[in-house]
């Protein structure tokens, strides 16, 4: 058992023909994931390393089964790629594609709206099921599998966690990457949901930044809900106010959504944290004792 | 992005919003003829990317043409200090000569984007001219919130809703008629913010934006080069827009250990780790998950121009990025700028090993570090030592 993905999960990459889709179909299809399909409109009946490309997501569906899809298209065109697979029936759609306008994912989130799709990202470096299926830009060889949980709003620094805990004896059961713009997808909540309900997770690590309040709902969710143990790091310590911090979405506005706060919320809820991005591993070794 | 006062009102003119007459002037000659041509009794407003100009003096009140060059003469030049400059302050340039007007009422009007939600929100309030996190924090019950459907946009009973709460009973048209213009103006231009603060009504019972501040989603700007136009290099740091233009994301800060990492939670965390160990960043300097020779090194030169840096922190976790890749990379900048401060590299990831011998068969002075925790404390000692 895993959470979002697994070794069946059946995917087709929208953009397959761009340098960055293919480079990262490649790599996902060799770490073992099924890799179907590809969309590329125009491109329809040809094929990247016998990967059939198709027009549109429909065709692509209906003619191969792919419940997932994985989009690196540009960010002008990545929301209509979003409501494309959500129009085609698809479950998970996971955009990795960075800037892309808030206003273009306001209306997206509103397009998803009663609809059976789930999205991942944007901004995000995806999601992996160690040992089953890679989708997204990670290195799947320092992922490992076993019992940890991970969830966050970065991407490199997902790699530093998980590293830190391959390195403390902590494999991973699922690391999603939610990604760090302002309005996206799945969340820490909803990640936090699946990982509660998964018998292969036992515990879960956190990684969340300055910007916003999706660390302090997820303070309290985890507060009333949870039954596995949650660490938290959370970068952003030393940012200045008013300052984009790369992610779009890693902004202190208005005084509002500093590191200090996140901690004290999460805190409270009774989440071990730490300070330094260097103890994340053996927070979790400290808390897990399995 | 931001931009200035006056651009904001000219963007939101067009749109409905009513604002003062009023015209731009860099010079007290032009501030003296554009009182003249307003007539009557005009101010004069500092145009810098800042609030709390009222406050620092950056807005004068003037009765003759006379008087309006003599305000321009003081504020032109003059070095702006409000709560959100920070102490350097920032030089006044232009101004804004707007034509004054007698105030009954001010309130406050914002457009935002609600992150919780994924929505635009419209936040009013009767409390205007002050600061609207003051409100929210000191009597959070006189904050109005109206939530946007994307699909059918702001409604009419909701600006009606509001106008009603903010005591507007005269003006309920003219008020659901410039929110609405406002609401349109905020998603056709892509923006992160507008506000109207304060939105007055005059004592013959006009409302009028008196102010207008408005921030744009940077990641729109490909499709608003209108926008992009309005950029005004004087209130950014150079560094930070010559980083940009290369497609590095870099941010300035008052320590003295330059870093440069890929990925911006993992340059956050090095920042972080820095002032943990006893140090101070003197920035945020994300490479990017594709990082070339060519752009290490454009991120070193950018580094080592801010003339406090007085040791560099490399920290990569190659994923994509390939270890060896940037090891070159390192040397070869290294190399190139003929760097002299200490230097600690700290690689992880894909091909590490092939990397790090690079750097140890380099024969430059750099410091190679196992972990995140090892290399701060490195630098740290390094820079800290001279």
């Amino acid at each position: 058992m895993a959470v979002l993905i697994d070794r069946n999960t059946k995917v087709l990459t929208q953009g397959i023909t761009g340098a960055t889709g293919q480079f990262h179909t490649r790599a996902c299809r060799e770490y073992g994931t099924q890799m179907v399909a590809g969309v590329t409109p125009g491109k329809g009946g040809t094929d990247f390393e016998g990967i059939p490309i198709f027009d549109t997501v429909a065709q692509a569906v209906a003619a191969t089964g792919a419940n997932t899809s994985v989009i690196y298209v540009p960010p002008p065109f990545t929301a209509d790629a979003m409501m494309e697979a959500a129009d085609a029936g698809i479950e998970l759609i996971i955009s990795i594609t960075e800037g892309v306008p808030v206003m273009d994912m306001v209306r997206v989130k509103r397009y998803l709206e009663g609809r059976r799709s789930r999205l991942l990202g944007p901004n995000c470096p995806g999601v992996i099921t160690p040992g089953q299926c890679k989708i997204g830009i990670m290195p799947g060889h320092i992922f490992k599998p076993g019992p940890i949980g991970v969830v966050s709003r970065s991407g490199t620094l997902t790699y530093e966690a998980v590293d830190q805990l391959t390195r403390v004896g902590l494999g991973q059961s699922t690391c999603v990457g939610i990604g760090g713009d302002p309005v996206h997808g799945i969340g820490f909540i909803d990640t936090l949901k699946l990982f509660n309900d998964d018998p292969a997770t036992e515990a879960v690590v956190m990684i969340g930044e300055i910007g916003g309040t999706d660390e302090e709902e997820a303070a309290a969710w985890v507060k009333a809900h949870m039954k596995k143990p949650v660490t938290a790091f959370i970068v952003g310590q030393t940012a200045p106010p008013g300052k984009r911090m790369g992610h779009a979405g890693a902004i202190i506005a208005g005084g509002k959504g500093t590191a200090q706060e996140k901690v004290a919320a999460l805190k409270a809820a009774g989440i071990r944290t730490t300070p330094s991005p260097a103890l994340i591993g053996q927070t979790m070794r400290d808390v897990f004792k399995g | 992005m931001n931009i200035h006062e006056h651009q904001a009102k000219e963007i939101l003119k067009p749109f409905g919003v009513p604002v003062p007459r009023g015209r731009v002037a860099s010079s007290p000659e032009e501030a003296a003829a554009a009182a003249r041509e307003l007539g009557g009794t005009t101010v004069v407003k500092a145009q810098i990317h800042a609030g709390g100009r009222g406050k620092a003096g950056g807005v004068k009140l003037v009765k003759t043409p006379e008087e309006a060059e003599k305000a321009a003469r003081e504020l032109l030049g003059k070095i702006l200090v409000t709560h959100q400059t920070g102490p350097q302050g920032r030089e006044v340039r232009r101004l804004l000569v707007e034509e004054g007007l007698p105030i009954a009422r001010e309130l406050y009007l914002g457009v935002v984007l609600d992150r919780a939600v994924g929505r635009v929100t419209v936040i009013a309030s009767s409390e205007g001219g002050v600061e609207i996190e003051e409100v929210a924090s000191k009597s959070p019950e006189k904050i109005l919130k109206e939530v946007i459907d994307p699909a059918v946009g702001l409604l009419p009973f909701q600006c009606r809703r509001l106008a009603y709460a903010l005591g507007l009973h005269k003006q309920v048209g003219p008020f659901t008629s410039l929110l609405q213009s406002l609401v349109r103006a905020f998603v056709e231009k892509d923006c992160s913010l507008a506000e109207i603060n304060p939105l007055i009504v005059t004592q013959d019972g006009r409302l009028i934006a008196l102010d207008a501040k408005i921030n744009i989603d940077n990641n729109a700007l490909f499709r608003r080069p209108e926008i992009e136009a309005l950029r005004d290099l004087n209130e950014e740091d150079p560094k930070e827009y010559e980083a940009s233009r290369l497609g590095l994301s870099y941010i300035s800060l008052d320590g003295n250990i330059g870093c440069m990492v890929n990925g911006a939670g993992l340059a956050m965390a090095t920042m972080d780790i820095i002032k943990l160990s006893g140090g101070e960043p003197a920035n945020f300097l994300d490479v990017g998950g594709g990082a070339t020779k060519e752009r290490v090194t454009e991120a070193f030169k950018i580094l080592l121009s801010d003339k406090r840096v007085k040791g560099v922190l490399v920290n990569i976790f190659g994923g994509i990025m390939r270890c060896d890749v940037i090891a070159q990379g390192v040397v070869d900048a290294a190399r190139e700028l003929a760097v002299t401060v200490p230097l600690v590299v700290r690689l992880q990831g894909t091909n590490v090993e092939q990397g790090r011998k690079i750097l140890a068969d380099s024969g430059l002075a750099i410091t190679p570090a196992d972990t995140i925790g090892d290399a701060a404390e490195k630098i740290v000692a390094a820079v800290n030592k001279r």
